[in-house]
């Protein structure tokens, strides 16, 4: 369902992905690994339309479609989300208030019935329950002092809730504790689907001992280097980057 | 100019066509002549059959206005008015005055239907009384028996004028006198018609009063006056709009409000200003010079102002509490939102005699297009005002990068036990903000109109609930044109 192709993109100038080709197949989890600096975010913002990054060469096909083409609203609509490394805080907009907003917008895109307040609540409260997130938390504004593990919680809940076709979970484990980990790894276990794709953005190898990913990839210097299964994760963690950065020097 | 601000220069330049309210009423009215001499005080006087007292009331205000000039310490830049050059009374022709609203010229309650304002009691806001003015005159009033059962007075100024009339004298001019200001004097010599509130001591108002302003004649100021007395322990709860058509000519509303809060009482008046903001390059619009005061007589009396503005090419106004009883209370409430070529100054006084009396100030500004926004706060503690506090809180947010926000803060204490403290923030909407709704669907209209609206929401909570769903889209509408 994702094709990406020799994809090339800068920021002011300065090349940041160098070729970069991904295949992700609907129904599988893919892992993209690789030390800081490699162009991981690069890749989660430039497939989700954040403003930029000029693409230099290349394409990325998403069900045949032109995905680079699409404004960011566009691509949620059609099943793309995003998981935040950092969620932003919007002072003054409940939870609440925004994840109906979304939903909403994304079920208008979908050609489908906006829900009233009472269809929303049941729905909300369900989800957040599965992940263990108290009505408090979804009274408060957005993301608003929240703790790391609260903001992830609260990606992992708009995940759940916006049901995408295509999830990139950026840097997620970065910052929770083990039991957030536990946590996280169980909503996106409990959202492995036949219908869905994840493509899960790590530094470390941690989350992948949850969250068995059925390809792995080591994104450094721009490039997909090396691709291997689920095994390649713990090499990784044994032996570092290193060989594989030395390999391609 | 990044891509953010390209788009919303261009949802701004399309702004223009999106004032639903712009329309105008082809209706038959009966005008003064134009232009503004002691005839036309008279002219007005005697078409409201007015008390000897009051024409010399209104005659000494003319006088006295004519030795004034208009003030220019506002960071305004306003164009020279010609005030010969526009009609001081207009009113749509009835051979009598309505008794009741199936005698109103249907042309009118469409009007009103079509601002979304239903003047028919049965399909009302339950719990709101309306009194409606279009141009000069009071059209209707709703829900007036229902309030005479509990003692309430609500009716147009010119009908109290009449019927209490010893109510009126006791309390006109005594918050704002009619030598205040330039535009205040203009008006108590020409004021045709406003709202009379009296609440009398102990009722708790059963409802909401609401008063609805409309100009819709060309070439014609409008100069409402609005007296609300609250008497001891009373409490009541007042809101006013207001729109105007599109036209291409500027048109002068300068109105005047007072309130008198008696020991122990308690009033809120809110207003959502809509008036016609001119177009996108700035031509037309209403100016809006308004003198709102409030005084908080009685020792433990309370006044709370709290305003949305969106409309108008150029507003100046400060709604302002006097606090003489001990323990008063003074609140306002502000979000002024200007876009295009608006400019707005805007902002408070909050002037403490009692003592241990409070004052709260929370205003939002919203600068976008290539408006100007200026808050401006006097914060005065008189000597009587031992122990006395405020605190004001002013935050200001721009869109796009050719607006400008302002803060003049005036601060003057000569009570030592007083406490005064003022905060301020300047922010942008930020990029990472508006990515993270739109990789959630969100558009980026409907994103601005979210934030803007939680940068707002202490504001917004403090409108009557009828209304604060209404001003939260008025927001959105102001800033994108989404609707309509």
């Amino acid at each position: 369902m994702l094709e990406i192709r020799d994809l090339h993109v800068s920021v002011e100038g300065r090349a940041i992905l160098n070729g970069l080709d991904l295949s992700v197949g609907l129904g599988e989890i893919h892992a993209v690994m690789g030390p800081n600096g490699s162009g991981k975010s690069t890749l989660s913002y430039i497939l989700s339309g954040r403003e930029g990054y000029a693409v230099d060469r290349g394409e990325a096909l998403y069900d045949g479609r032109d995905l680079l083409a699409l404004e960011p609203e566009e691509r949620a609509a059609a099943g793309v989300f995003l998981a935040f490394q950092y969620p932003v805080e919007i002072p003054g907009v409940g939870t609440m208030t925004f994840l109906r907003t979304a939903l909403n917008a994304l079920r208008r895109g979908r050609g489908e019935d906006e829900l009233d307040a009472m269809q929303f609540l049941r729905v909300v409260r369900e989800k957040a329950r599965a992940l263990g997130i108290g009505e408090d938390m979804l009274k408060r504004a957005l993301n608003v002092g929240f703790s790391g593990g609260e903001k992830k919680r609260n990606e992992m809940l708009q995940l759940a809730l916006l049901e995408p076709r295509l999830a990139i979970l950026d840097e997620t484990d970065s910052g929770l504790d083990i039991d957030a980990l536990k946590v996280v790894a169980e909503g996106v276990n409990a959202l492995r689907s036949p219908d869905r794709a994840m493509l899960i953005i790590t530094h470390y190898q941690r989350l992948l001992d949850h969250i068995v990913p059925d390809r792995v990839h080591v994104l450094a210097k721009g490039r997909i280097l090396r691709s291997g299964g689920s095994e390649l994760a713990r090499e990784l963690e044994a032996r570092g980057y290193t060989d594989i950065l030395s390999e391609a020097a | 100019m990044s891509r953010v601000a390209a788009e919303t220069v261009e949802q701004v330049r399309s702004l223009g066509d999106r004032y639903k309210y712009g329309f105008v009423t082809d209706i038959e009215s009966e005008q003064a002549p134009k232009g503004l001499n002691e005839d036309i005080v008279r002219f007005i006087s005697a078409i409201k059959e007015e008390p000897e007292w009051l024409l010399a009331w209104r005659l000494e205000a003319f006088r006295h206005w004519q030795t004034m000039t208009e003030p220019d310490w506002a960071k305004l830049g306003i164009p020279m008015i010609d005030y010969q050059d526009a009609y001081y009374y207009s009113a749509p022709k009835q051979k009598e005055g309505p008794k009741s609203l199936d005698e109103v010229d249907p042309e009118l309650l469409a009007t009103y239907d079509k601002l979304g304002i239903p003047l028919r009691e049965q399909e009302m806001l339950a719990g709101v009384a309306v009194d409606a003015v279009f141009d000069s005159v009071s059209v209707a009033t709703t829900f007036k028996a229902k309030l005479e059962e509990h003692g309430v007075i609500f009716c147009p100024i010119s009908e109290a004028v009449q019927k209490y009339p010893e109510l009126v004298r006791k309390y006109l001019g005594t918050v704002v006198p009619y030598t205040d200001n330039f535009f205040a004097t203009l008006n108590s010599a020409v004021f045709t018609d406003g709202s009379f509130v009296f609440v009398p001591k102990g009722v708790r108002c059963p409802m909401e009063l609401s008063t609805y302003f409309r100009i819709n004649a060309a070439n014609t100021g409008q100069f409402e006056r609005t007296l609300i007395v609250a008497e001891d322990s009373s409490y009541v709860s007042y809101l006013e709009g207001c729109t105007a058509p599109m036209r291409d000519e500027h048109q002068l509303h300068a109105a005047v409000v007072e309130l008198v809060a008696l020991d122990d009482a308690e009033i809120k008046y809110s207003t959502v200003q809509n008036w016609y903001p001119g177009d996108e390059n700035g031509i037309g619009g209403i100016f809006n010079f308004v003198t709102k005061r409030g005084a908080c007589i009685g020792a433990r009396s309370k006044i709370s102002w709290t305003q949305v503005e969106t409309g108008s090419a150029i507003t100046w106004k400060y709604p302002s509490c006097m606090l003489h009883g001990a323990d008063s209370v003074g609140e306002f409430y502000s979000i002024a939102i200007t876009n295009n070529y608006q400019q707005a100054d805007t902002g408070t006084k909050m002037v403490h005699m009692g003592p241990r009396s409070r004052s709260r100030v929370i205003s939002k500004g919203i600068s976008a297009g290539r408006a100007s926004n200026a808050y401006r706060g006097l914060v005065k503690m008189l000597p009587g005002a031992a122990s006395a506090r405020n605190y004001t809180q002013c935050d200001s947010l721009l869109i796009g990068s050719h607006c400008g926000a302002h803060t003049f803060p005036y601060i003057e204490s000569q009570n030592r036990s007083a406490r005064v403290e003022h905060e301020a923030t300047t922010s942008k909407i930020d990029e990472d903000q508006l990515f993270y709704c739109r990789q959630r669907c969100i558009d980026e209209e409907e994103a601005v109109a979210l934030i803007v609206n939680g940068f707002c929401r202490e504001v917004l909570q403090q409108l009557p609930m009828e209304f604060a769903v209404e001003a939260q889209k008025l927001v959105g509408i102001s800033l994108e044109g989404s609707v309509g």
